[in-house]
C-alpha cells in the first residue's frame, strides 16, 4: 500500500540559519515525501531520538557556522550506538571540500552545499534510502 | 515636476516610438525574456522617460542632499568631504588571532573595525558549555569574558578608530565588555565611538539568535538606547538590520519594509518608556544588503532615507540628525558560490558599487571563500581593496547621488516607497509589529520568496553563473582559512584561571544585584558594567536574565 | 510479528515506531502485532485537541505534557499536519515546539500526515492510539489539524475534546453555529493577555447557554495563557472533572464503544478499498470501468453495483 519515505530535517548546535533547511524541507515535501522539521538547535541526543520515533528513513543535517565535523560526527555516532543503521545520513550548508571524504567516512552518505539543485537531493534519496 | 506642455509632448512621442520604432525592431529582433522583472518582481519597461516621474516634486519627494527628506544623501558633500568609512566584518577562533587579522586589516587601509562572534558568544554562553562544543572560533570570535575583550583590541586605539559589534541577544553585555575595557584603558565613555546591532526584532524574523521573549529583550534595547545618549554620546546603540531579512530570502521591497518597519517600532517603545526622541533617535542607525539587482539597490537605498525621514517626523522628531538615515552595508553573502570562487570578486565589486552610489555611510565587502569558509587573509585582503579602487579610482565619488534625475531611478525609487507602505498597512492590520512576528507574517513572507528564488533558479528561469550556466567541472584552488587548533583549549584555561582568580563573592554579589534589577523596572546597564568589571562571564551573566526573563522558542514556518 | 507485539508492551521507542510505521502503510504484519495487542489496550486516556492555527495548541500540548510528568504519567503525543493533496507529501513541524521533551523517555511524540483522510484526523491515528497506550502510555494527546468547521473528527476517537480558541478572531465564534463550536466538552480561550478576552469568553458562554439546555454538564470555558505555563493546573482538573462525570453518568463507555466503532469502520474501509483499487485481481476491470463512466458508456452507480457484486459473491 502506501510506503511514504520520511525525512527528519535538523540544525544541530547553535547555527541559525534556516533558510535552505526549509527549503529543503519543501521541496522533499514536494516529491511526496513526509518530512518532519525539527526547528534549530538540536542536540544529537534530541535528533537521534526524534529519528527513533518518527522511524524516518532519512536524516538531513544542515550547518552553516563550521561545526559540522564535531557535529555531524555526535549524531552518527549515536545511530550506530542506538543500531540504527538503516537510517541514511546525508548533509548540507557551509562545509570545505576537503572535510567531505571524512564525513563520508562516518556515515555521512552526501554533502550537498550551496549551488545544490532541490532535485540532486530527492534523486539522491529516492536511490539511495533502505526501505 | 516638468512643464505640461511639452510633457504631453514628450507623452505622445514615446507613445509613436513605442508602437513603431520599438516594435518594428520587436517584430524581428525579439527581446531575450518575455518579461524584465527585478528581485522583487516589479515589471521593468523597456525604457523611461521624463512621463515616468512627472508625478513627482523635485522639492517635496526628491530634494537636495542634507536637508528632508534627505533623500539624495544625508549630508551637503556626502564623499566629496570623506569617504564611507571601510569596515570589514571580521573575527575567528580567540580573541589572539582576531586581533591580528585587525591589526592587518587597519594596515592594509581599512577606517573602522566590525567584529564578528562566534555562536555561543551570540547565544550568551561561555566557550566551556555543554551548547558550545564544536562551536568555538568557527564563524567569529570567542569573547566570554572582560579579558577576552582586553586581548581582542589590545594594541589597537580604540579612542582612535569606531568599533561595530554584530551581537544581539547578549549584545547589553558585550557593549559592557568594550565600555569597561575603554574604562579601564583609562579612554573616557565620550571619547569610544562605534556601533552594537543590538536589533532584536530581525532575531525573530530572520537571524535566530535571540535568547529572551521579545518584551524583555525590547525591554534591554531601550535601556541601551537610555544609557547610551546619556553616558555613551558617540556610541550608536542599535543597528536596524535588513542584511538578515534579505539573506534569509526576501526582496528588496521587503527588506526595505520590514526594517524600517521594525526601526519605527523601536523608536515607538522608547517612546512609550519616556525617552524624548531628539535625545535618542540621533544614535539609531541601519544596516542594510548589497545584493544583484543594480538599480534596485540604489533606489532601495534611497527610498529608506525619504521614508524614514518621513516617519520620524511623523513621530515628532525636530532634529535633522533625528530624521537623517546614517547606514552600513554589506554586500550579500548569499549571491556567493562555492563554484569557480574567484569571480565572487566580480559579483562584489557591482554590489559595492550600488552601495557607493547609494550613499552608504559604511561598508562591507564579502570575500571571494566566503561559501567555502571563513575569509582568509589575502581574500579579505583583495575584498578591502575592491573598495579602495571604487574610491580612488571610479569617480563616482566626485559629485553627490550621481544617479539622481535618472527617469529609472525616480521611478524605482518612488515605486519602492510606494510599496513599502502597502507593508506598513498590513503589518498595522495585523495589530503592529510584534503581533505579526507572533503570528509568523514576516517569516512566511520571507520563506515563500526564499522558496519562489530556488524554484526560479533550479527551473533556470534565473541564471547563476558557475551553478547552472557556465558550469565548470574544474577543482577549487584557493587557499582556506585555517585556524589555531589550540585556540579552544587556552580559551577554556583562561575560563578556568579567571573564575579561580577574581573575587567570586563580589561576582555573586554583582549577579544577585542584576537579577534583583532585572525583576523590577531600572535601567540595567550600570548592573551589567558592575557584573563585567568584577569579571562575571558572559554566559554568568546571561544566565540571570534567563532564569528571569524565560527564553524563547519559534513556531514552525516554512 | 510475536516479537515487535511484546517489544511494544515492553514500551521498547524503536518497536513502537515501527509498528506505526506498518499500520500507517497498512501492511499485514502490522494486522497480526495490532491483533496481539488490543487486550493490552484500554488503560490510556485520550485527549483531542483541536483549534484554529496561531491558537497555541502546540505550546499548550507541551505545558500539558510538562504538568501529567510532574506527576509521574507517561505521555503519548500525536501531532497531525495535512498531507499534500498534489504531491502526497506533508511538512510535520508540530514537534517544533515540544523538542525538549523529546529526550524524556516517558513522552512519546509522533507526526502523522492526513495521507488524503478528511475530517482533521489521519487514517492510522485509531492504530496509533491503540499502540500507544498498549505501550503503556497513561495519558495520550492528540492534536488535529486545525482550522475549520468540518474538522470534527476528533470526537470520535477522543474521550475529552478541547476546543482551542485566541481573542481577536472574533466575529468568527458568532458565525460559527455549528461544526467545531459543537463537539467540545472544555473550550480553552489560549494567549488570554491578548484584548478581546473577555468577549471571546462571553460570547462563548452565550453559545452554550443556548445549546446546555436540558443536559446534563455545562461546557466549561478556560482561559489559559500557554507560554506563560498560567491556566494548565485548571485546565488538567476540568479535565478530570470531565473524565469523572463520564464515568458517572457511564458515558465512557459509549464513548470508548463509539471509537472502537469507527476504528473497525475505517480498518474495513481501509480494506476494501485496497482490496478494489490496488490488489484486487480485477483492479484493471476497475480501471476500465473509470474510463467507460468517463465515455459515458456507463454510469456510476451500475458500475458499483458490478465492482460490489463480485466481491459481495
Amino acid at each position: 500500500m502506501e510506503q511514504k519515505i520520511r525525512v527528519l530535517v535538523a540544525k544541530p548546535g547553535l547555527d541559525g540559519h534556516d533558510r535552505g533547511a526549509k527549503i529543503v524541507a519543501r521541496a522533499l515535501r514536494d516529491a511526496g515525501m513526509e518530512v518532519v522539521y525539527t526547528g534549530l538547535h538540536q542536540t544529537a541526543e534530541m535528533i537521534v531520538e526524534t529519528a527513533i520515533q518518527e522511524d524516518v528513513n532519512v536524516i538531513g543535517l544542515s550547518l552553516l557556522s563550521g561545526a559540522h565535523m564535531t557535529l555531524f560526527m555526535d549524531v552518527t555516532k549515536l545511530l550506530k550506538e542506538k543500531g540504527l543503521d538503516d537510517v541514511l545520513v546525508i548533509g548540507g550548508g557551509i562545509i570545505p571540500e576537503e572535510d567531505i571524504p571524512k564525513l563520508k567516512k562516518v556515515g555521512v552518505s552526501g554533502v550537498f552545499g550551496p549551488g545544490t539543485h532541490c532535485d540532486d537531493i530527492v534523486d539522491f534519496i529516492r536511490k539511495n534510502v533502505k526501505k | 515636476m516638468y512643464d505640461k506642455k511639452k510633457l504631453d509632448n514628450i507623452k505622445k512621442n514615446k507613445e509613436e516610438w513605442n508602437k513603431d520604432c520599438y516594435a518594428k525592431h520587436v517584430a524581428t529582433h525579439a527581446e531575450r525574456k518575455k518579461d524584465f522583472k527585478n528581485l522583487s518582481s516589479l515589471d521593468i519597461k523597456n525604457i523611461y522617460a521624463p512621463d515616468d516621474i512627472s508625478h513627482l516634486d523635485y522639492e517635496k519627494n526628491i530634494g537636495f542632499p542634507g536637508i528632508y527628506p534627505f533623500l539624495r544623501g544625508i549630508h551637503p558633500t556626502m564623499y566629496r568631504g570623506r569617504l564611507w568609512t571601510m569596515r570589514q566584518f571580521s573575527g575567528f577562533g580567540s580573541a589572539e588571532e582576531t586581533n591580528q587579522r585587525y591589526k592587518y586589516l587597519l594596515e592594509h587601509g581599512e577606517t573602522g573595525l566590525s567584529v564578528a562572534f562566534d555562536y555561543p558568544t551570540l547565544y550568551g554562553y561561555d566557550t566551556d558549555h555543554k551548547l558550545s562544543r564544536g562551536e568555538f572560533g568557527k564563524c567569529g570570535v570567542a569573547i566570554s569574558s572582560l579579558k577576552d575583550m582586553e586581548i581582542l583590541f589590545s594594541g589597537i586605539p580604540i579612542d582612535k578608530v569606531t568599533t561595530s559589534m554584530t551581537i544581539n541577544g547578549p549584545a547589553a553585555i558585550v557593549w559592557a565588555f568594550y565600555v569597561a575595557n575603554a574604562e579601564n584603558r583609562g579612554i573616557s565613555k565620550n571619547d569610544i565611538g562605534g556601533t552594537i546591532q543590538n536589533d532584536i526584532l530581525k532575531e525573530y524574523i530572520a537571524q535566530k539568535s535571540f535568547i529572551f521573549p521579545p518584551e524583555p529583550s525590547m525591554r534591554l534595547i531601550v535601556d541601551t538606547f537610555e544609557y547610551g545618549y546619556k553616558e555613551v554620546p558617540r556610541w550608536n546603540t542599535i543597528s536596524i538590520s535588513g542584511y538578515h531579512i534579505r539573506e534569509a530570502g526576501s526582496t528588496a521591497v521587503q527588506e526595505l519594509a520590514f526594517t524600517l518597519g521594525d526601526g519605527v517600532e523601536y523608536v515607538k517603545w522608547a517612546i512609550k518608556r519616556g525617552l524624548k526622541i531628539d535625545d535618542f533617535a540621533p544614535r539609531l542607525s541601519f544596516f542594510f544588503n548589497a545584493h544583484n539587482d543594480f538599480f534596485e539597490e540604489i533606489a532601495k537605498y534611497r527610498a529608506a532615507r525619504r521614508i524614514w525621514a518621513q516617519e520620524l517626523k511623523k513621530l515628532g522628531a525636530k532634529k535633522d540628525r533625528s530624521l537623517l538615515m546614517r547606514f552600513h552595508t554589506q554586500t550579500a553573502g548569499c549571491t556567493l558560490t562555492a563554484q569557480q570562487p574567484e569571480i565572487n570578486i566580480a559579483r562584489v565589486t557591482m554590489q559595492a558599487l550600488s552601495a557607493v552610489l547609494g550613499g552608504t555611510q559604511s561598508l562591507h565587502t564579502n570575500s571571494m571563500d566566503e561559501a567555502l569558509a571563513l575569509p582568509s587573509a589575502k581574500a579579505a585582503r583583495i575584498a578591502l581593496r575592491t573598495q579602495q579602487i571604487i574610491a580612488e579610482e571610479s569617480g563616482v565619488t566626485n559629485t553627490v547621488d550621481p544617479l539622481g534625475g535618472s527617469y529609472y531611478i525616480e521611478w524605482l525609487t518612488d515605486r519602492m516607497v510606494e510599496e513599502t507602505y502597502k507593508y506598513f498597512d498590513k503589518v498595522e492590520k495585523l495589530g503592529g509589529v510584534i503581533p505579526a512576528i507572533e503570528k509568523g507574517f514576516f517569516q512566511r513572507e520571507i520563506a515563500e520568496s526564499a522558496y519562489r528564488y530556488q524554484k526560479e533558479i533550479d527551473e533556470k528561469e534565473r541564471f547563476m553563473v558557475g551553478v547552472n550556466k557556465y558550469q565548470m567541472d574544474e577543482p577549487v584552488e584557493i587557499p582556506i582559512l585555517k585556524m589555531d587548533e589550540k585556540g579552544e583549549e587556552r580559551q577554556i584555561n583562561r575560563l578556568k584561571n579567571l573564575r579561580k582568580n577574581r573575587n567570586n563573592s563580589k561576582v555573586n554579589r554583582n549577579l544577585e544585584n542584576l537579577r534583583k534589577a532585572a525583576e523590577g523596572d531600572k535601567n540595567l546597564m550600570p548592573f551589567i558594567l558592575e557584573c563585567v568589571h568584577s569579571y562575571a562571564t558572559l554566559g554568568e551573566t546571561c544566565d540571570i536574565l534567563r532564569e528571569v526573563f524565560g527564553e524563547y522558542t519559534e513556531p514552525a514556518i516554512y | 510479528m510475536k516479537d515487535i507485539a511484546a517489544k511494544v508492551l515492553g514500551g521498547d521507542s524503536r518497536s513502537i515506531a515501527r509498528l506505526i510505521t506498518l499500520a500507517e502503510n497498512g501492511s499485514v504484519e502490522a494486522a497480526s502485532a495490532m491483533k496481539e495487542i488490543h487486550h493490552s489496550t484500554g488503560n490510556a486516556y485520550v485527549i483531542g485537541i483541536t483549534g484554529v492555527m496561531g491558537s497555541g495548541k502546540s505550546t499548550l500540548i507541551y505545558e500539558l505534557t510538562r504538568e501529567y510528568r510532574k506527576k509521574g504519567l507517561k505521555v503519548g503525543i500525536i501531532a497531525i499536519d495535512p498531507t499534500s493533496p498534489f504531491s502526497g507529501g506533508a511538512l510535520l513541524g508540530d514537534r517544533i515546539r515540544m523538542m525538549e521533551l523529546a529526550v524524556d523517555n516517558g513522552v512519546f511524540i509522533r507526526s502523522l500526515g492526513t495521507r488524503g483522510m478528511l475530517g482533521g484526523l489521519a487514517s492510522a491515528v485509531y492504530d496509533v492510539v491503540e499502540i500507544l497506550d498498549a505501550s503503556g502510555k497513561d495519558i495520550i494527546l492528540v492534536e488535529t489539524v486545525g482550522v475549520g468547521q468540518a474538522e470534527v473528527d476528533v470526537i470520535k476517537i477522543a474521550d475529552t475534546t478541547l476546543v482551542v480558541l485566541v481573542p481577536g478572531l472574533g466575529d468568527s465564534i458568532q458565525t460559527i453555529k455549528a461544526g467545531i463550536m459543537e463537539i467540545a466538552d472544555i473550550y480553552i480561550v489560549n494567549k488570554a493577555d491578548r484584548n478581546g478576552v473577555e468577549q471571546a469568553v462571553a460570547e462563548i458562554e452565550s453559545l452554550i447557554d443556548i445549546s446546555s439546555v436540558g443536559k446534563d454538564r455545562k461546557t466549561p470555558v478556560l482561559t489559559t495563557i500557554a507560554k506563560q505555563k498560567k491556566g494548565i493546573t485548571e485546565l488538567i482538573n476540568e479535565i478530570d472533572n470531565h473524565k469523572n462525570y463520564l464515568k458517572k453518568t457511564k458515558k465512557f463507555d459509549l464513548k470508548r464503544r463509539n471509537r472502537y466503532e469507527a476504528e473497525l469502520v475505517e480498518i474495513i474501509r481501509k480494506r476494501l478499498m485496497n482490496f478494489i483499487f490496488d490488489e484486487s485481481t480485477f483492479k484493471e476491470k476497475v480501471e476500465s470501468l473509470i474510463d467507460k463512466i468517463s465515455k459515458k458508456e456507463v454510469d456510476p452507480y451500475t458500475a458499483a453495483d458490478e465492482i460490489l457484486g463480485k466481491i459481495l459473491k
